[in-house]
């Protein structure tokens, strides 16, 4: 377990083509179903396809709460909070993206 | 091991209340979180903040801590004195916040010992089973990583309980095939290289976040890369074809006659490649050469003449 290893095991990219269901999202972030729920009411992660049990996830939903959770944690924000601050999160991540190319021109 | 004072680290006196302590770290965590921050060095800062935090907020640890007295010095070499916390009962094990993997060895050295519960370690352990923990990492790729795939090792630090049931940082190795057409913030999942399970239970998933490392070229946006072109203001005002380094190699470009510095043209096709790739914006630079010789002197005067030409027109100097 501890040693180097040099094996061939599963892999499996999660991306655009591949989704999750509720199930797996709460085994990857450790969540229950219901802090899930709490989480897709506040409008921080969306499913697709329409009733819960058909919920699925895209992958990057997994990075997505895992911020939320250290922002709730480390910041003691509530829910809408962490939801406002992803968003603004994401813009000034976009914007820093145009200073970088704008900068290099 | 380094004395860490955590009073400094939080920027408050020793007499501070424990309002002042949750003021001074809800401040620096606002500024230093890795998730919110831009400031280099972000994540250490933020590490040394949540330790001294971890430690402060909590009344009989920061007792403990308080009573190595008030000589030592941020950085200073450190033995924790024998018995130096008998009488003091950590209820709340070592680790309440925070990410246990990133405390310190000064921290571990005095408040370390009681963390790191393991489940069942008595004798039930055999009936007892349980999936492992899914884990996560980041993983920093290249930009051409992306449309070649590539081969990483990366190595990952984690906790076990020791033979002698303390806790020891292990390391290891794994080998990942980074699949074509990966972009920012994607996981990767390897089944079975989490935590261990525990009884029968099966191991958990190591999940790996995907980022692009800077590039001196490329910048990536999703599926979109781009790069910036320099170009001679002939090329970009007569027309010219020119060659174009991308990640999956060099390819020729018709940039039209009178285009404009900033000007995007755009590659369909040659971004990160997926079912459907994104494309390569290349940004138009337009780059002057000084003028040495007599001959390149007098080719911008030449140019001077031939243009009715006023670049500052419309700006009120004229």
């Amino acid at each position: 377990m501890n040693n180097d290893q040099d094996r061939n095991q599963a892999e499996l990219l999660l991306d655009e083509y591949r989704e999750l269901g509720l199930a797996e999202l709460c085994r990857a972030c450790h969540l229950s179903a219901d802090e899930v729920h709490i989480l897709v009411e506040e409008g921080i992660i969306e499913p697709l396809g329409g009733e819960p049990a058909r919920w699925r996830f895209k992958a990057v939903c997994i990075g997505r709460v895992r911020r939320a959770r250290r922002l709730e944690r480390d910041l003691g924000v509530n829910l809408a909070g962490v939801a406002l601050a992803l968003d603004l999160l994401d813009e000034v991540e976009r914007l820093r993206a145009r200073v970088r190319r704008m900068e290099k021109s | 091991m380094e004395f860490r004072d955590y009073y400094q680290i939080l920027g408050v006196e020793r007499s501070a209340t424990q309002d002042d302590i949750k003021r001074a770290y809800r401040k620096l965590a606002r500024k230093y979180h890795p998730d919110v921050s831009g400031e280099a060095e972000a994540e250490e800062r933020f590490k040394e903040v949540n330790e001294a935090y971890e430690v402060l907020k909590d009344p009989e640890k920061r007792v403990a801590y308080d009573q190595l007295g008030s000589n030592w010095q941020q950085g200073q070499d450190f033995r924790p004195p024998p018995d130096w916390d008998q009488g003091f009962e950590f209820r709340g094990g070592g680790y309440t916040g925070g990410d246990p993997g990133s405390f310190s060895d000064f921290f571990e050295s005095l408040f370390g010992r009681s963390g790191f519960s393991q489940p069942f370690s008595d004798g039930r352990r055999e009936q007892f089973h349980a999936h492992g923990n899914d884990t996560h990492a980041r993983v920093s790729i290249d930009v051409a990583d992306a449309y070649h795939g590539a081969k990483r090792q990366i190595t990952l630090k984690h906790s076990e309980l020791g033979g002698d049931g303390r806790p020891v940082v292990r390391e290891r190795t794994l080998n990942v095939t980074i699949p074509k057409g990966i972009t920012e913030g994607q996981q990767i999942r390897l089944a079975g290289q989490g935590q261990p399970g525990i009884g029968q239970g099966r191991a958990g998933d190591l999940y790996l976040e995907v980022h692009f490392s800077d590039d001196r070229r490329y910048q990536v946006e999703g599926k979109t890369v781009y790069l910036t072109l320099p170009v001679a203001p002939w090329e970009a005002a007569l027309g010219a074809s020119v060659r174009v380094p991308t990640p999956a190699g060099v390819v020729a470009l018709k940039v039209p006659a009178d285009t404009k510095t900033g000007s995007k043209l755009r590659l369909k096709g040659r971004g990160i490649p997926a079912r459907e790739p994104g494309d390569l914006m290349v940004v138009i630079q337009i780059v002057q050469p000084p003028a040495r010789t007599e001959a390149e002197k007098a080719a911008y005067e030449a140019l001077a003449r031939a243009f009715d030409f006023d670049p500052r027109q419309g700006m009120g100097a004229e």
